[in-house]
């Protein structure tokens, strides 16, 4: 099966890099994808097991050979167990990213991490009270004792209503310490320990809280007080915002930790005048996946693009460093790079890539790795083959930097006209839409139809991650954007002045939209799960993308997903997933890869939401 | 006549070509839908184990074909031209007398039912779904003379780098 270039994205820009990797013979991920169909029916079923050396094994899915692994494990136990490993997987990326960015603050509250400040002051204050301290220093060390602690409660776990609360605790599933949850999850998958895959699926819902409320929710505000809690602020975004003329330097990954440092260094004077000596006319920062919303949403650094793109930026030839942290960076890029002037920079003690240059960061020294980092960058600007340089003239404007402080700020400081608006239905619900991209899907195609689909009925979206970046390039991230929203949506975001789309951040900021949801529970005096809201992650593919559905079903919303998940192979599995989890948590799964039909079920659930709640 | 030839020292046992032949052999034609079926899609070739190899076996389509001599109702025959031995769905009466006398054992059943069930070939595919499925390479369509050459080439290229790293 041979897809023809315009069938792998909607993106102009992406399809114009396309044609030019074709003709100049490099390959991309879609290339990779390609070669790899078809695909083991086993692992899309999610039927194989190599948990132990007496296999591995694997379930015949027609039942004529073999129906349980060595140990005797069936479908649905090995189906759950491999789910169970996802989350794992997902919630260790999020907490191993807060853990971070909680021992940055540690440093700091010590004077140890001389780079960093308090940007957001107040922030921290409503933390300290939160946590009944009062210093920065013990602030720091509760939030460290999170990981490690053997028994809970995890402290934002309380922002939920306390339904929630008390729901969770009646199931078991109130998490403890996240580092305990995940560890708990690895155990249980062990050969020999839990073989029911009710109860896998329980702890699941437990490790994922543990990261939604927990991990993430902790990057998220760490992050706030360390670099500012983001306000709205216009930017660009899509390849067009990298410059022919200016060095440019790619930060790609997931943490603002060091991104926020190569901003500050790329701006200092010294260093613009040393690019202006090596004939460039400036340094321009542009963001990639995460790491790009963050600067994004704090400085309005453009974002050259989203997941799919990054081989595709390397392909312009005019990235002088492609800087990279953690989490979704292709091991692809190093041999790509190196068809091109590109450093490929790799700054993470826990990330290591072939045919990067290393450069390590610390908190300790953050500012001078970054300046070295920034001075690299520069230095390369020089080695550009100018005849290779293509740079697509495309790119969106976009509105960005909707934290839940801005949004209840933006309605005159309470959440009641918001509450107002979708009681009359001018706003018929909430949409939260995130998550990846996937050659599996046209790129874009899926976050971009559902997007609109939902404004066109009425439904405010809230964005973060890809989805974020796909609506960025897409231009719904802009005010005149409510001109696509249907009347009742469009007249509050004109009374207001914000686009239909609200760009709330990265993938560990959908702790942002959990918190929103609680507070307008709160609001309403009702559980999250009777919200006339939903989720969907329409082009999904990480692990991380496994845990946050997880979490924000255990959290009580309904959740569409538009790649199809690795647990077809145990109907008992998809059956609690997709329709038993409803009288545990209250949130359920579907899937659906047709955009157009996900945002159909979004809105019927949201409208059955609506009846039941009266209004 | 292009067959299917099977290259052993490649095969993993990831038992994908298995798979795609009962996907390619149900009603839905897709594996998701597939595995809901009742009764459940079968396969018509096998990888199995022995001495320590992973051994896929397909019919071998084999000339004066034994399953076909001792089919009493017809419903075993091969065609002429493309020489795919076949059975007829509404003539076979479940005997088992095709199983009997297969020396590679790739006649089976679906569902319990008395009706034989056998490699076709994929005749509606350019390349068997077997094939397709096949992520090493283990599994060739071609007549016997390209394959030939293909085992020729790589022996020659075998050949040469040996001489190469001895003299």
């Amino acid at each position: 099966m041979v897809e023809k270039i315009q069938d792998k994205s909607v993106d102009p820009a992406s399809l114009e890099m396309l044609r030019l990797a074709q003709r100049s013979g490099l390959e991309t991920a879609w290339d990779r994808f390609e070669k790899q169909q078809p695909q083991c029916g086993f692992g899309e079923l999610g039927l194989c097991c190599r948990n132990c050396n007496m296999g591995p094994c694997r379930i015949d899915p027609f039942g004529e050979g073999a129906i349980k692994g060595t140990c005797g494990a069936t479908a649905d136990i090995i189906v759950a167990r491999n789910l169970l490993r996802s989350i794992a997987a997902g919630a260790s990326a999020h907490s191993d990213h807060a853990r971070d960015v909680a021992q940055t603050f540690k440093f700091m509250s010590e004077g140890k991490a001389s780079s960093y400040q308090v940007k957001d002051r107040a922030k921290m204050e409503r933390l300290m009270n939160e946590y009944g301290v009062r210093t920065q220093s013990e602030l720091a060390n509760a939030i460290m004792a999170e990981f490690g602690k053997q028994e809970g409660p995890i402290q934002f776990t309380r922002r939920a209503p306390a339904k929630r609360v008390e729901l969770w605790k009646s199931l078991g599933i109130d998490p403890r310490g996240i580092d305990r949850e995940i560890v708990e999850c690895m155990h249980r998958t062990h050969m020999g320990v839990d073989n029911d895959y009710v109860n896998l699926l329980l702890h699941g819902i437990r490790a994922s809280l543990a990261d939604g409320w927990g991990g993430s929710m902790i990057a998220t505000d760490l992050q706030d007080v360390m670099f500012g809690t983001p306000t709205p602020v216009m930017t660009e975004a899509n390849l067009g915002v990298l410059k022919a003329d200016a060095v440019n330097i790619i930060v790609h990954g997931h943490e603002p930790l060091l991104s926020e440092m190569i901003v500050a260094a790329a701006s200092d004077p010294a260093m613009v005048e040393l690019a202006k000596k090596q004939g460039a006319s400036g340094i321009n920062i542009a963001g990639m996946c995460c790491t790009g919303n963050e600067v994004l949403m704090r400085h309005g650094v453009p974002a050259a693009g989203n997941f799919l793109q990054q081989e595709l930026a390397v392909i312009t030839g005019a990235v002088d460093a492609m800087v990279v942290d953690v989490q979704c960076v292709m091991p692809a890029l190093g041999s790509l790079a190196g068809c091109f002037h590109t450093k490929f920079i790799s700054t993470s003690p826990k990330a290591k890539f072939p045919g990067a240059t290393h450069m390590e960061f610390n908190e300790e020294s953050a500012n001078e790795t970054a300046r070295s980092i920034v001075q690299a960058a520069v230095l390369n600007y020089r080695l550009r083959d100018p005849s290779k340089v293509h740079i697509p003239d495309i790119k969106s404007r976009a509105m960005v930097g909707f934290s839940v402080e801005t949004i209840v700020g933006a309605l005159g400081g309470s959440l009641d006209p918001l509450l107002g608006a979708i009681k009359s239905g001018a706003i018929r619900g909430i949409g939260a839409v995130v998550g990846c991209n996937n050659p599996k899907v046209k790129q874009d195609f899926g976050h971009i139809n559902l997007v609109k689909e939902l404004i066109k009925n009425d439904v405010l979206v809230v964005t973060t991650g890809c989805n974020a970046l796909a609506c960025a390039k897409a231009g719904l991230l802009l005010p005149e954007a409510a001109d696509l929203a249907g009347d009742g949506l469009k007249g509050v975001c004109k009374a207001i002045g914000v686009p239909p789309v609200l760009h709330m951040g990265s993938c560990v900021d959908i702790s942002r939209i959990m918190v929103a949801c609680a507070a307008i529970a709160n609001a309403l005096g009702v559980d999250i799960s009777d919200l006339p809201a939903a989720g969907a992650a329409p082009e999904w593919m990480s692990e991380k993308a496994v845990s946050i559905g997880t979490y924000v079903v255990g959290s009580g919303v309904y959740t569409v997903l538009g790649t199809v998940p690795q647990v077809l192979g145990s109907k008992k599995v998809v059956e609690l997933l997709t329709e038993g989890v409803k009288g545990v948590t209250g949130g359920a799964f579907a899937v659906e890869p047709d955009p157009l039909k996900a945002a159909k079920l979004m809105i019927d659930h949201i409208d059955s939401q609506r009846r039941k709640l009266g209004i | 006549m292009k067959e299917i030839f099977v290259r052993l020292e490649r095969c993993m046992g990831c038992r994908s070509c298995e798979m795609a032949c009962a996907v390619e052999h149900s009603d839905s034609q897709n594996l998701f839908g597939a595995i809901s079926e009742k009764p459940a899609p079968v396969r018509r070739l096998y990888v199995e184990q022995a001495h320590g190899h992973k051994v896929p076996l397909v019919c071998r389509h084999c000339e004066d074909a034994p399953c076909v001599a001792v089919c009493r109702t017809g419903a075993m025959s091969q065609d002429a031209v493309t020489g795919i031995v076949d059975r007829d769905k509404e003539r076979c009466v479940g005997c088992w007398m095709c199983a009997m006398s297969c020396p590679y054992g790739v006649i089976g059943s679906q569902g319990g039912a008395r009706v034989a069930v056998k490699c076709d070939r994929c005749k509606s595919l350019d390349i068997p779904a077997c094939v397709g499925a096949c992520p090493t390479g283990t599994l060739v369509f071609a007549d016997e003379g390209q394959f030939a050459e293909m085992i020729r080439r790589d022996a020659a290229s075998r050949m040469a780098r040996e001489h190469i790293s001895t003299a």
